[in-house]
Formats: C-alpha cells, sequence, structure tokens
C-alpha cells in the first residue's frame, strides 16, 4: 500500500501535468509548422501576399486581397445580422420567458451550433441558392434598393446566389448560438437586485434592458461577439459552397461571388502541385490562423473583466 | 396636551385587535398630538392576501400608511415584512409565481388592479433596496436616471435637480466633484445615499425602504437615518427593519408582523412602551424573533 | 432649499405611451428573431430529412461508394465505416489525454500560472479553425510521408477534441463540492485514487456527457479531413499498405457527401443527402440524448 502511495501519486501527477502542457505544446507546434512550411512563400514572395489582389498560380500570382475582402464582407454581414439577433433572443430567453420555456428554446438554438458546417453547405446550396438567385434578387432588383450601388450583381455572374451575400446570411446562422449562449449568460450575471431597482424606478423591460443590464454586461458582450467573429472567420466547408471561387477580383457586389481565406484554401489545396502554391496556401493558413489567435485572445480578456468585476470565477 | 382622547378610528381594523392610538403625555417624541384619525391617507391597505405560488404569505393585511409620516414595519425574518411593501409597488409582477389579492389605495384607485399603469405607478412610489444598487454609469447619471426617463428636461433644469436631490440626500457635498465618476466606486454608505437621491430625484410622493441600512456601516446608518427625518416633510416614507431601536429612532407609527399577519399597529412610542399585544411585546423585549 | 422650488413639483411629462410601445416593439422582435432561429434549424433539419430519407435503404449501408455513374447501385457504408475507424482512433488519442489534462487544470494547476496559461491557449486553440488543423496535420504526417492516411486525419480531429475534452472535464471536475476531495484525501487514500475513484465518479454524467459531445462534434467535420484522410472509393484494407489505415486515403462520410453533393449525378446527389441524413441524426440525436440522460450537462 505504501509502494503504490509513493509511486502512484507521482506518476499521476506528471502524467496529468504533461497531457496539460500537451496542449500548450500543440498549440505551439501548430504555429511553428505553419511558419516552417510557410517559410519559402514567405521569403519567396514577401508582403506582395497581402498587397495583390489576385490569387492565380497559373499566372504565379498569390494575392489573397480577394480572399481577405471575400472573407472581411461575408464576415461583416453575418456579424450585422447575427448580433442583434442573438442579443434579442438573449434578452427573451432572459427576462421574457418562463425558465422551462428558455431551456426549451435555448436549446433548439444550441442545435444549430451542433449542426456541421457541410450540412449548411448543402442545404445552402439546393435550397438557398436557388431561392435567391430566382426569387430574391429579381424582387430586390425592382425596389429601390436595387439602384444602391454594391447590390446589382455582375452581369457576368450567375445570378447572385452563388455570393458573398448568401454566404454571409448563412453564415450568420451558424455564429448565431454562439453569440446567443454567451450574451444569455452574462446576462444573466447582471444582479437581480439592480434590475429591480430599474424596474423600481418605473422602466420598461427594454428600457431596463439597454439602460442598465446591457451596460453592466457590455464586456461580456463584446467577448461574446469577438467569438462570434472568430467562429465566422474560421468558416470553411459552407462558405466554400456558397461563396463561389472569384479569386482573381475584388467582389464589386454583395451579389457577386467571391472567396474566402478558409474556402481558398480548402478548395485548391488538393490540387496545388507547385511547392510556391502549396507554401503560399499554408502562408494564407498562417494568416488566418494569427487572425482568430488574436481575436480569441482579445475575447478572452473582454470575457474576464466581466467574470472579474462580478467577483471571482463565473 | 394631557389626556386628549380620540374618537375610535374608523378606518383602522385589523387581524388582531387594535388599540385605537390614544395620545399619551408629551412623551411623544414630536411633542405634536396627532389625531390618527383625521390624518390624510397615503395608502391605505384592505385585506391584502400574499402568495407565493400554491403558499399563502400574507393574510388579510390592512394597514394606513399616513402622509408625510414614517411607518416602520417591524419583524422577525421572514414574517412578511418586505412581501408586504413590495406589494405597494407591484415590483413583485417581475415574478410570475407571485400573486397578490386585495386591495391598495393609492391615490383613489387600487394598485392591485389590472389597469394600473405601472410605470406611472412607480414613478410615484419609489423603493430603496437592502443591498444599495447603483445602476452602472455615473453618479450623476444614475440620478438623472428617473428624471430623463419620466420628463422633458433641458440640460441645465436637470442639472440643477439633480444638483437638488444630491443635497437634499445630504451627499451633495461628497460627490460634487465626482459627478463623472461611476456610482458604485463610491463606498456603501453614500451609494445607498446616491440611490435615495436617485429614488426622489423623481419627484416620488411615497419611499419605500426595504431594510435600507442592513448592509451598510453604523456611521452611514445614523446618516441615512437623519436623512429620513428630514425626507419626512416631503414624502411618505414606510420603513422595514428588522432593527426595533432604528424604528424607534425614526418612525411615526409601527406596524408589527409576524407570520404574514399584521399584529399590532399604532404609534411608535405607544408600541414600544405599552403594546397591546403580548407578540408585540415578546418581540420588542427580544424574547423571540 | 433649493431655488427650483416652485417648478420642482411639476416638470413635463414624456410620453408613456411611446416608451410602452417601443417595449412592445422589442419584445416582438425578441419573439420573432428566436422563433426564426429556431425555424432556421427546423428548417435545415426537415431539408435533410425529406431530401435523405430516401436514400436510407440497405444497400446504403452495406455496399460501397459506386464508381459507375450510370447505375443505381451503391451505397456510403465505406464511408461510414471510414468515419468511425478515423473518429474512434481519434477518441483514443484525445479523449484519455484530455481527461487528464482537465484533471490536471482542475486538481492540480488550479490558480499557478501556468495552469492558467494552458487555459488560456485551451481556449485560443478551440478557436483554431478546423481547416488550419488539417492543413497542419497535412505538414506533418502526409507531407514528410508522401500519402494521404486516416490516420493523419484522426491526428487533426484529435487536435480539435483535446483542448474541448480538456476544458470540459476541467469545468465539470470544478463542479464536485470541495467537501467531496476533502473527505476523500482525509481518509489517507492517494491522490489519484481520490481523483479517478471519488471525484470522477461524482462527476460521472458530466464526464461522459463531455466526451460524447466531443466525439460527436468532430465526427461531423469535414475541413480537417480534406488534405489528409482525403477520400476513397473503397474499402479500408486494413492497417498498412495503400487501402489501409495508416497507408493510404480512407474513405469517410463528410469528404465523400463533400464530393457526391457536388457531382452533377442525380442518385449521386440523393446518395450524399441520405449520407447528410446519418450524420444529422447521430450529431443531433447524441447532442439529444446525453442531455436528456445527464442533464446536469449544461444548465439553461
Amino acid at each position: 500500500m505504501t509502494r503504490s502511495l509513493r509511486l502512484g501519486d507521482p506518476v499521476f501527477r506528471v502524467l496529468a501535468t504533461a497531457c496539460g502542457l500537451a496542449v500548450a505544446v500543440a498549440m505551439f507546434g501548430l504555429a511553428g509548422v505553419l511558419v516552417y512550411n510557410s517559410w519559402p512563400a514567405i521569403s519567396g514572395l514577401g508582403t506582395s501576399v497581402l498587397t495583390t489582389v489576385a490569387w492565380s498560380p497559373v499566372d504565379h500570382q498569390y494575392g489573397a486581397l480577394a480572399a481577405l475582402a471575400g472573407t472581411f464582407l461575408s464576415t461583416l454581414l453575418a456579424m450585422v445580422i447575427a448580433v442583434p439577433l442573438a442579443l434579442v433572443i438573449a434578452l427573451l430567453l432572459v427576462e421574457l420567458v418562463h425558465p422551462a420555456v428558455a431551456r426549451v428554446v435555448g436549446t433548439a438554438i444550441e442545435m444549430l451550433a451542433a449542426i456541421p458546417s457541410i450540412i449548411f453547405g448543402m442545404v445552402g446550396i439546393f435550397v438557398i441558392v436557388p431561392f435567391i438567385q430566382d426569387k430574391l434578387v429579381p424582387w430586390l432588383l425592382t425596389t429601390p434598393l436595387g439602384g444602391l450601388p454594391g447590390i446589382k450583381p455582375g452581369p457576368q455572374f450567375q445570378g447572385g446566389g452563388v455570393s458573398i451575400f448568401t454566404a454571409g446570411v448563412v453564415l450568420a446562422f451558424m455564429v448565431l448560438p454562439y453569440i446567443t449562449a454567451v450574451s444569455r449568460d452574462v446576462l444573466k450575471m447582471v444582479p437581480q437586485v439592480t434590475k429591480e431597482a430599474g424596474y423600481g424606478m418605473g422602466s420598461t423591460t427594454w428600457e431596463v434592458m439597454h439602460k442598465i443590464s446591457l451596460r453592466y454586461a457590455n464586456s461580456g458582450i463584446v467577448g461574446a461577439v469577438f467569438i462570434g467573429l472568430g467562429r465566422a472567420l474560421g468558416e470553411t466547408m459552407a462558405v466554400a459552397f456558397l461563396i463561389g471561387s472569384l479569386f482573381t477580383s475584388l467582389p464589386r457586389s454583395l451579389f457577386d461571388p467571391g472567396t474566402s481565406i478558409a474556402s481558398l484554401i480548402a478548395l485548391t489545396f488538393s490540387e496545388a502541385t507547385d511547392k510556391i502554391q502549396v507554401s503560399a496556401l499554408i502562408e494564407l493558413g498562417l494568416i488566418l490562423f494569427l487572425i482568430t489567435v488574436v481575436l480569441q485572445i482579445i475575447a478572452q480578456a473582454w470575457l474576464r473583466r466581466v467574470q472579474r468585476s462580478t467577483g471571482g470565477r463565473a | 396636551m394631557v389626556g386628549t382622547a380620540v374618537d375610535e378610528p374608523t378606518q383602522m381594523q385589523s387581524q388582531a385587535t387594535v388599540v385605537p392610538p390614544r395620545l399619551e403625555v408629551a412623551e411623544d417624541r414630536r411633542g405634536v398630538a396627532e389625531d390618527f384619525g383625521q390624518l390624510p391617507s397615503e395608502i391605505s391597505v384592505r385585506d391584502l392576501d400574499f402568495f407565493y405560488g400554491k403558499e399563502q404569505a400574507l393574510f388579510g393585511n390592512t394597514i394606513e400608511i399616513k402622509k408625510n409620516r414614517v411607518t416602520a414595519v417591524i419583524g422577525p425574518s421572514g414574517c412578511g415584512k418586505s412581501t408586504h411593501i413590495r406589494a405597494y409597488n407591484r415590483i413583485f409582477n417581475l415574478y410570475r409565481d407571485q400573486k397578490a389579492r386585495g386591495e391598495i389605495l393609492f391615490d383613489g384607485a387600487n394598485v392591485l388592479s389590472s389597469q394600473t399603469d405601472l410605470l406611472d405607478l412607480r414613478r410615484r412610489i419609489g423603493m430603496i433596496f437592502q443591498k444599495p444598487s447603483p445602476f452602472p454609469m455615473t453618479v450623476f447619471d444614475n440620478v438623472a436616471y428617473g428624471l430623463r426617463q419620466h420628463y422633458r428636461l433641458n440640460r441645465a433644469d436637470l442639472a440643477n435637480r439633480v444638483e437638488d436631490a444630491l443635497k437634499r440626500s445630504a451627499i451633495w457635498d461628497e460627490v460634487k466633484h465626482k459627478l463623472n465618476e461611476p456610482g458604485n466606486a463610491l463606498s456603501g454608505g453614500q451609494q445607498q445615499r446616491l440611490c435615495i437621491a436617485r429614488a426622489i430625484a423623481a419627484e416620488p410622493d411615497v419611499l419605500l425602504m426595504d431594510e435600507p441600512c442592513s448592509a451598510i456601516d453604523p456611521v452611514a446608518t445614523a446618516k441615512i437615518e437623519e436623512l429620513i427625518l428630514a425626507l419626512k416633510s416631503k414624502y411618505t416614507i414606510v420603513l422595514v427593519t428588522h432593527n426595533m431601536q432604528q424604528a424607534a429612532r425614526v418612525s411615526d407609527y409601527t406596524a408589527f408582523f409576524f407570520q404574514g399577519r399584521i399584529v399590532e399597529f399604532g404609534p411608535t412610542t405607544k408600541i414600544f412602551s405599552n403594546p397591546a399585544e403580548k407578540q408585540t411585546e415578546e418581540y420588542i423585549t427580544g424574547r423571540f424573533g | 432649499m433649493s431655488t427650483v422650488a416652485d417648478v420642482r413639483r411639476a416638470p413635463p411629462r414624456r410620453s408613456v405611451a411611446r416608451r410602452k410601445a417601443t417595449d412592445l416593439v422589442i419584445k416582438v422582435f425578441a419573439w420573432i428573431g428566436a422563433w426564426f432561429g429556431i425555424a432556421v434549424m427546423a428548417f435545415i433539419v426537415w431539408e435533410v430529412v425529406m431530401r435523405g430519407a430516401g436514400a436510407l435503404n440497405v444497400a446504403f449501408f452495406t455496399q460501397p461508394t459506386p464508381q459507375d455513374v450510370t447505375s443505381n447501385a451503391g451505397g456510403f457504408a465505406n464511408a461510414i465505416v471510414g468515419t468511425l475507424a478515423i473518429t474512434g482512433v481519434a477518441a483514443l488519442i484525445a479523449i484519455p489525454m484530455g481527461f487528464l489534462g482537465g484533471v490536471y487544470l482542475a486538481e492540480f494547476g488550479r490558480n499557478g500560472r501556468m495552469a492558467t496559461a494552458v487555459r488560456m491557449i485551451a481556449n485560443v486553440v478551440m478557436g483554431v479553425p478546423s481547416i488550419i488543423v488539417g492543413v497542419f496535420a497535412f505538414a506533418i504526417l502526409v507531407k514528410p510521408l508522401h500519402h494521404y492516411s486516416g490516420f493523419a486525419g484522426s491526428v487533426a480531429l484529435a487536435f480539435i477534441m483535446l483542448p474541448v475534452m480538456a476544458r470540459t472535464t476541467e469545468d465539470i471536475l470544478n463542479l464536485v463540492p470541495n467537501e467531496i476531495r476533502e473527505s476523500g484525501l482525509a481518509m489517507g487514500a492517494p491522490r489519484w485514487k481520490v481523483t479517478l475513484g471519488v471525484i470522477c465518479k461524482a462527476a460521472r454524467g458530466g464526464l461522459i456527457t463531455g466526451a460524447t459531445l466531443a466525439i460527436v462534434r468532430v465526427a461531423g467535420e469535414t475541413a480537417p479531413l480534406l488534405f489528409t484522410a482525403l477520400s476513397s472509393p473503397y474499402w479500408m484494407t486494413g492497417l498498412f499498405g495503400p487501402g489501409g489505415f495508416f497507408g493510404g486515403p480512407v474513405a469517410n462520410l463528410t469528404k465523400t457527401i463533400y464530393d457526391f453533393s457536388g457531382s452533377p449525378y442525380p442518385h449521386w446527389q440523393e446518395l450524399a443527402w441520405g449520407g447528410a441524413l446519418v450524420i444529422i441524426i447521430a450529431v443531433l440525436g447524441m447532442n439529444i440524448l446525453v442531455r436528456l440522460l445527464f442533464q446536469r450537462g449544461k444548465e439553461w
């Protein structure tokens, strides 16, 4: 018995610690491997990757701007749709419904997060794309909105189905559950007394929510938004299905096809034979990696602020 | 004034027998003989029942809260004091399973009726909570909250009223240089006075105070008690407290609650020196609760 | 006394009706929003069921992927087996490691600097796009060996699962009250016995939930397999050699769905929808199941 006491505990501790550190090692390993493999491209192409628009390996052009633009636009659209939607849903879950209803509704929304990306892509391309192409865009063009710059799709494209817009809209529903869940958790942390004091002053539910609760929880909401942002940026399969594969120019319209960094990598990696092309693709991966890491760090920092201000770990 | 007989007050009825307030000698601290029956009532409660789900917490409460007086509500923990006053501003409506039945007459109308405009009700009946709860905004914005919400005022007016409310809450000198700092940067006692300023800035008629001093140190408590005495002239105050000395110090009338019922209600001096009910006496002398 | 005395009691009032109207509008939006979110979810499931149910026959589960575009034969059986194998191996790697890592964070590290750093890094890694993880696995296992392999796919999936499992384990173990920890130790049992025996027994439900959800999450991933396991039209033939798990590309459900859905042949597309239905049933089904069985998985 003494034997196991002497050996068992230290061994256990070392094992556990090793596994804990494995996570950190994995991360740095990932970063290192990415840098190592993209080095040929980094040294060979320099900053041209970030300044050139077109990605055309055939012409030995490795510009990521088109992809960055597509990533940025589709993500922006997704956030514009998802954040307000998430906030009102969180409001509903926290203030407006019976806890049992909140559980059901919340679980249903959470299921949205469980649906794999490829399924969003498939439903997107078989159902949403035709709808947008055949119904939405023609209708939109008859309204005054159709005249705005950036709306009319270029004539050489298929009419707006496979586009930044579609990718952005579908992306919105992929990030919605994450932002909703974190916002809801954060709003629940607003002390009941403070809310009662607000109602006691004669405020309506919405007034208490936006003058008091949202202000109280704003660091957390910002953290939630950053988390959603990170997910949207890295989303691959659904976007690959829906955004198109226009690697060579910047989109002129919301309904033009484009590309994103993740989908560019997904669509061209396996056919890449040229060493520089592979290395450049990995460099794109490195860029995406760095962006998401920075966003995650910022998100964590904001979320920690909330925990600190409410005293201790939530 | 000696031996002024008082007519049977007609509005007073309670579960147990209530002693008609007979004003004794000038032992009354305030030295003013009061005719309870003739005083205007701010709030009249008749047969108030209250339920948490299936459980009944208040039983036929009947009481008159008199205008411009401090009415203290005392009793052991769990006796229903907070529940009772939270019925006045319908704050209990936030919680699905809490229900009230009966009449609470305020300004001629029954507060409990479904026609009541809650927003206006809560403008006129303000509440101070046990835990000081400044909103997550600056001191100025905290006090201006009610003003901005209910009234249309230009900036100068708003600033004047904020200053006025802070002065009347005896906290102006301490915060006049801190108006743009967050409300929760103040000390506990200051936060509570800030909450009082916030409540009175909105020009209520009644202030409900639910154990306002229990989370605050004694020095700050003394300041708030002074404040309550000063505020009495403009507002009607209902003060829930578990501290009997406090009740004795600041209130004009006291209601003693026990297990959801009002056991006794009368002038404070009477309750504390010569209570009619045995239960009241036992509580006051500390034999239970 | 203030100078504003006479005006004080009656400043002009703001419109209550307006405030109530705004409140109502927002509440309506909130309800619409919530219904919309649920509707989207239901819609997706509905579409997959509608389009995929017809493909799920015996052949689907027994025959390998068709290569002949003219026939109506074929199924996704090899892809299903492949996914089970790849995900299974990934779980074998990541679940124990992640569990122990979580034990470290909850029991040994607690608030130490190293533990805080590990926790933060785990959170960051969880946000790394899965395609990047695929690129990573490609770089270390496919490129040097000059062939794709199911194992490379497993490594990519394990990489994704590891921090998820660790953080989930940590959260679950932290819910176990300290009293249990202390009473176990107070009886003189060694730390490892207390942790594995007592604490984990107490947290068993949550741990199973966490592990299941982690596995199910990666089972639906496509991107990490794109350049690691790739896919294959054949059955997996053992462990090594060009058709083996470690030796060559392995058919898997998600990549196969991806390929087939992009094809122009209706029968193949239908098969793809069938595959999608299988995945949805597995993923959503497991999610709901573990929630029902072990409700302490996530508190609403």
